[in-house]
């Protein structure tokens, strides 16, 4: 497909998600109490994504919210996961 | 259109979705084990719902005239009480002879932790001594590319499991590379608001081939879309993609993957 044909298909969207985003933003400043680190991921994740110029945007943007370590760790938390590496922010401080 | 289901958990459904699946052109359905959303109070209660997918269930898909088959392990949500589930892993054999078992699945890990680490080892161990096939689940979200390459370290360990009889599913773009890399089949899981998504699973089609790979809807007891592989062939069709292409991905990759396993016959 042309890059023409695809913004054809695609861009209303795309455009229509981003807003989701802008406005998902909005929201939580508007409410009250603190942030976790989640909040931080995301925003790490949207910089990365406007800065970038590969075409792997997608698996940098998985990348941005992955547990980058190799070892098992010794017992499950639990058996959720939330969407973000909380090791990120503790690696951070 | 034709497509095959290779990963539904049809216990969670509806005779609904068994119609709505037949109708948009589904030809069998393949179930793995799984968490039921909560954790099992006994070993008994495993040996229940063994035969829930070995008996009962392919008898539920018939009645719409579909082929269920199934897999059979303890997940990895349940694998943290290790003696627990060894015992469950102990009574996996006694129904590996049943006429619709394709293989051990889906194994894996879930917080990718040392006990979980274990078990999936000895299921590992269970499909290779029983020269079963795999079917792998990778963890979700952020502990989906640790967890992946945990899991590609244990298999590439075993010398007697032969990467073209294991699929590890829920790949996303970044965990697909280094699956087909090995030599591995991958699975695409199509979510509304975790894994892959119909485009996404396309694009990572149109970059990484259409070999060895294959989609499914994963639908369960959670928000997900029994018709979302149907909805993915309309979303190829809509990109371009022509009608043997989509079959190729939604048909034919599932079927030339299953049917490794001489049980899975499509009539």
């Amino acid at each position: 497909m042309t890059r023409q044909q695809i913004l054809d298909l695609d861009y209303l969207d795309a455009r229509s998600k981003l807003i989701d985003i802008a406005a998902f933003l909005d929201r939580v400043d508007r409410a009250k109490g603190e942030a976790d680190f989640r909040l931080a991921a995301l925003k790490t994740a949207l910089r990365q994504l406007a800065e970038s110029t590969s075409s792997d945007r997608a698996a940098q943007t998985l990348l941005a919210f992955s547990d980058p370590t190799k070892e098992p760790i010794a017992k499950a938390p639990g058996k959720g996961a939330v969407g973000a590496w909380a090791g990120a922010s503790d690696a951070a401080n | 259109m034709r497509y095959i289901e290779p990963h539904a958990h049809m216990v969670s459904r509806t005779t609904d979705d068994y119609q709505a699946m037949v109708m948009a052109g589904c030809q069998a359905v393949c179930e793995p084990a799984f968490w039921a959303g909560f954790d099992r109070g006994s070993v008994e209660g495993f040996r229940d719902y063994f035969r829930q997918l070995t008996d009962y269930e392919p008898k539920r898909a018939a009645k719409f005239g579909l082929p269920h088959f199934c897999w059979l392990c303890i997940n990895p949500k349940e694998a943290e009480d290790v003696a627990f589930a060894k015992d469950v892993v102990a009574l996996v054999p006694e129904f590996l002879e049943c006429p619709t078992v394709l293989g051990i699945g889906e194994i894996g890990l879930n917080k990718n932790s040392r006990n979980e680490l274990e078990i999936l080892e000895m299921q590992v161990d269970l499909a290779a001594r029983h020269d079963q096939m795999i079917l792998v689940h990778t963890p979700h979200l952020e502990d989906k590319l640790k967890g992946t390459r945990l899991t590609l370290d244990v298999l590439k360990a075993d010398s007697r499991i032969r990467p073209d009889r294991v699929i590890i599913d829920h790949v996303e773009e970044h965990t697909v590379k280094m699956v087909l890399d090995e030599g591995f089949w991958a699975g695409m899981t199509l979510y509304p608001e975790s894994k892959c998504t119909p485009v996404r699973a396309i694009d990572i089609l149109e970059t990484y081939g259409n070999e060895r790979l294959w989609i499914n809807s994963a639908c369960d007891w959670g928000v997900s879309i029994p018709l979302n592989v149907a909805r993915t062939g309309v979303e190829m069709r809509r990109r371009g993609w022509s009608a043997a292409a989509v079959e190729k991905v939604l048909f034919d990759n599932p079927h030339q993957f299953l049917s490794q396993n001489p049980r899975f016959k499509l009539p």
